[in-house]
């Protein structure tokens, strides 16, 4: 049996209050839940303040360059697929810095889980416009206001036909919890977008502002397995913001497409100099 | 008599230069003669003017040399371009379908198309026409040939195989009899059925790569590193590799580092484009230890510059990319077994120093042609340096980054059961997590540092050829190897006193071995493929020694030996 505590407890760098501190909570939750050994775990992360959160917890870290959480990610789930791999990023290293990636891992799906903090800003660089901040968003550097449309990465994954998309919440835990689970179990490239106040630097989406406009899809009528009503939950923001699945779509992974890895991890394979040799005939 | 012939085909991309020139060298190869080749191509998929050139030789031969004997002129700027190479040669065109303006004895008109149709209804055999009146110019035991065709459109069907030797037969006769001074190229074939290869550079490296073990690469195509990528990619099922084509060279880098990371070997093949988008993921591999195997094969740049001609003019980028500083190894190879060889070797090094390790090479020793013995794989060593579960089980905890005496810390990775390993581009502790403080930082760093002094003992000394104590030392660094030794061959045979230095262990230098072994040189010249002398910076900075004489080039092309030895009487230095 796995519990929480065996995920252990870090001193963390965020500030009190901050939307982090509960995903951190709900990841490590999940992974108990799910029976997850600390050593099968591997938790990549980029630059951020969300970006910290694997050295938080006890598990495999590989916390890499700002933007490039699944890269790596990708490469070490190859290398092993036994490991259950996590990419844990934030909306300016993803969707900004990293979104070549976020947009072709959607097509490759690999099995790993993504979980983006999505805070509508930088926070780690203290409180610039990210791609989604909201339209006329005043910062020290856009101080005429945010005038780049915001991505909107559930409409964006679902037009890639993203293997699983999600929302959740920092502010409902156990809804997050549930996500996370989810999307770790799915077998594929799933995107958990998670909404998280920033209590330093976004005063515009904070937990009271989110907290009046979210709900649960599950409580209405959704199915996931339909793209197009997916698309169109996904657009729904100013009034209502839906969280929850709004897609899963399941097909082979990236890893089910290499054969060879059918037969054991990459990483178990010993070399063998001498077998080049028949190769090397053909050269004469 | 000691043969030494040059055939030059010339035509637009998309006539099939290549295969011309590939079935003759196999044909030469097979009768016994060395044999070396090179391309000069443009970057685009039909026309343009490029050329392939075949070298046989009874000796060893290791560059291209300028004069042209046999010109197979496919298109008019063949003509137009290489009439001046040839002085005593002959160009075998057919002037049905090329207008020559002015004829001269050495034109030769081959009627390909016509006999083409005449001999196999088609006209796509015209250029096998053009390869048997070569042979036919030669008196070559047409014998080769016929199993070289045989050979290599095996998969095609016999039809094609007997319209293909049909055609190349009646090219050959019609050479034989209607050339004035027949069989003006008379060759004795050496007739050493050897078990030699045809090797490009390219192909050694990823044959290198696979003795090594790669387990994983992934990388973005660009020119002309893609062959690497190519070659691993067709043998990848069967030897048990993933090959991933990344979305751009930052993920190819990182992914790398991740699979890395993971425990499997891994590489990434690029261009100097596609490295400066990996910067600062070699820093990455720095930082946190991650073993690399980075091949980057040169071209002319800044930016897209020549994408299809050579230059060794990225050295001192590679020796400084990213921010910071950490360790690095540089491996140059100079000729096929050293892409063999030095690549299987670096993924060795990258696991021992948990480095990033390069191997540069370059357009010219990519796609160039040479004979070579069979590599010998059981010269191959894996050495992994990776903490088994055994070992791992007497330990009370696991601390990626531990202090040791050498600065390597003993590697595990992810998924030993009962523990983890955390590794960060932060600075961090022992532990791999984040650590700012002054006291750590300086403990990192030396540590990280260390690893560099203790590669310096690995590291091979340079390569002497010629005789040791020369008034003159030529020195040199990857694929100017070949042409210098030819120029070392013949200034010798002139009677000048001069011998070679060629370096393969590029960074970091090993300094002591290079200041015994120069102790009494004379004068130093140092000939590289770029216009600022880049390995003659590296040379004098880390040695203390003085670099005489720079002899540079830059204009896309590789060195000829005529070339160098220009470049030395204008620099008076012979
Ligand atoms: C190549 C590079 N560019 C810029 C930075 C500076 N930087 C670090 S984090 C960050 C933005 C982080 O935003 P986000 O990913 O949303 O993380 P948050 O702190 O909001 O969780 C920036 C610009 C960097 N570390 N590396
Ligand atoms: S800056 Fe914002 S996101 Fe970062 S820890 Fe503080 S409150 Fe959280
Ligand atoms: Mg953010």
């Amino acid at each position: 049996m796995v519990s929480v505590e065996d995920f252990g407890e870090y001193e963390t760098e965020w500030c009190p209050g901050c939307g982090n501190f509960m995903i951190l909570k709900a990841i490590k939750r999940a992974l108990a839940e799910l029976g997850k050994e600390p050593h099968e775990v591997l938790l990549t992360s980029g630059i951020g303040q969300s970006s910290k959160l694997p050295h938080y917890l006890k598990c495999n870290v590989f916390n890499g360059l700002h933007g490039r959480s699944l890269p790596p990610a990708i490469g070490a789930k190859v290398a092993n697929h036994e490991l259950t791999v996590l990419a844990v990023t934030g909306d300016g290293d993803c969707y900004g810095e990293g979104g070549n990636h976020f947009v072709h891992n959607i097509r490759r799906n690999p099995n790993i889980t993504l979980i983006v903090h999505d805070n509508q800003i930088y926070g780690l660089t203290k409180g610039q416009a990210s791609p989604t901040s909201e339209l006329g968003m005043k910062t020290n550097i856009q101080n005429h206001g945010v005038f780049n449309t915001p991505l909107n990465p559930l409409s964006l994954a679902i037009s890639l036909d993203c293997s699983f998309v999600s929302r959740g919440f920092a502010g409902d835990v156990d809804h997050l919890t549930e996500l996370i689970k989810k999307a770790i179990q799915h077998k594929g490239f799933s995107l958990v977008d998670v909404l998280q106040p920033c209590v330093s630097f976004n005063k515009l989406n904070t937990f009271k502002w989110y907290s009046e406009r979210v709900y649960r899809m599950e409580e209405e009528d959704h199915s996931p397995k339909d793209r197009v009503k997916a698309f169109e939950r996904s657009l729904e923001w100013d009034e209502r913001i839906p969280l929850g699945v709004f897609y899963v779509n399941e097909k082979p992974t990236f890893e089910d497409h290499l054969e060879i890895l059918a037969s054991g991890p990459l990483v178990k394979n010993k070399a063998d100099p001498e077998k080049v040799d028949e190769l090397l005939d053909s050269f004469i | 008599m000691n043969t030494d012939l040059v055939i030059k085909v010339g035509g637009a991309a998309g006539q099939g230069l290549h295969t011309i020139g590939v079935v003759l060298a196999k044909t030469f190869k097979k009768s016994g003669f060395n044999v070396f080749t090179t391309q000069f191509y443009l970057s685009r998929v039909r026309g343009g003017h490029n050329t392939y050139q075949v070298r046989i030789c009874n000796e060893p031969i290791r560059a291209m040399t300028e004069k042209v004997d046999i010109l197979i002129a496919l298109d008019e700027a063949s003509i137009n371009e290489h009439l001046n190479e040839i002085s005593d040669g002959v160009v075998l065109v057919d002037t049905d379908v090329i207008k020559i303006e002015q004829m001269n004895e050495s034109i030769f008109h081959v009627p390909m198309l016509k006999i083409a149709k005449d001999v196999c209804g088609n006209k796509i055999y015209s250029n096998t026409v053009a390869i048997g009146a070569a042979l036919g110019l030669m008196c070559f035991n047409f014998e080769y040939l016929e199993r070289v065709l045989t050979a290599t459109f095996q998969k095609k069907g016999d039809e094609i195989i007997e319209n293909n030797i049909k055609a190349a037969r009646a090219g050959y006769d019609h050479a034989k009899k209607n050339f004035p001074s027949a069989c003006k190229f008379a060759v004795k074939e050496p007739l050493i059925e050897d078990g030699r290869m045809l090797i490009a550079g390219n192909d050694a490296v990823a044959l290198g790569a696979l003795a090594a073990g790669v387990q994983f690469l992934a990388a973005y195509p660009m020119t002309p590193s893609t062959g690497v990528m190519t070659y691993i990619a067709a043998k990848a099922d069967e030897f048990n590799v993933v090959v991933e084509q990344a979305e751009d060279e930052i993920a190819a880098l990182n992914m790398v580092l991740g699979a890395s990371y993971a425990g499997v070997r891994a590489m990434t093949t690029t261009s100097g484009g596609g490295f400066c988008l990996m910067a600062e993921a070699l820093g990455l591999a720095g930082i946190t230890e991650t073993p690399a195997v980075i091949f980057l094969s040169q071209r002319p740049g800044p930016a897209t510059g020549l994408p299809t001609m050579t230059e060794q003019g990225d050295l001192q980028f590679v020796l400084t990319a990213a921010q910071g500083e950490f360790p690095r190894c540089i491996l140059a190879p100079g000729t096929p077994d050293d892409c063999f060889y030095l690549t299987a070797k670096a993924f060795n090094i990258a696991e021992k120093f948990q480095i990033p390790v390069f191997v540069m090479s370059d357009q010219y020793l990519a796609d160039s042609l040479f004979t070579c013995k069979k590599f010998d794989t059981s010269k191959i060593e894996i050495d992994r340096h990776l903490l088994s579960d055994d070992e791992l089980k007497g330990k009370n905890e696991y601390n990626r980054y531990e202090l040791t005496p050498t600065g390597i810390s003993p590697r595990a990775i992810p998924g030993q059961a009962g523990f983890t390993v955390v590794v960060d581009s932060d600075e961090h502790n022992e532990t791999g997590h984040l650590d700012q403080t002054i006291d750590n930082r300086i403990l990192m760093n030396d540590k990280r540092m260390k690893k560099l002094k203790l590669l310096e003992q690995e590291m091979e000394a340079p390569q002497l050829y010629g005789n040791k104590k020369a008034d003159i030392t030529l020195i040199g660094w990857g694929s100017t190897y070949g042409p210098l030794l030819e120029v070392v061959d013949i200034l010798t045979s002139e009677g000048h006193s001069v011998d070679h230095l060629h370096f393969t262990n590029v960074y970091p230098l090993p300094v002591d071995a290079i200041k015994n072994m120069m102790a009494d040189a004379g004068k130093i010249v140092c000939v590289e493929n770029n216009a600022t002398g880049q390995f003659a910076k590296l040379f004098e900075c880390e040695t203390g020694l003085r670099v005489d004489e720079n002899i540079l080039r830059s204009d896309g092309k590789p060195y000829t030996p005529e070339h160098i030895i220009r470049a030395l009487e204008q620099k008076k230095v012979i």
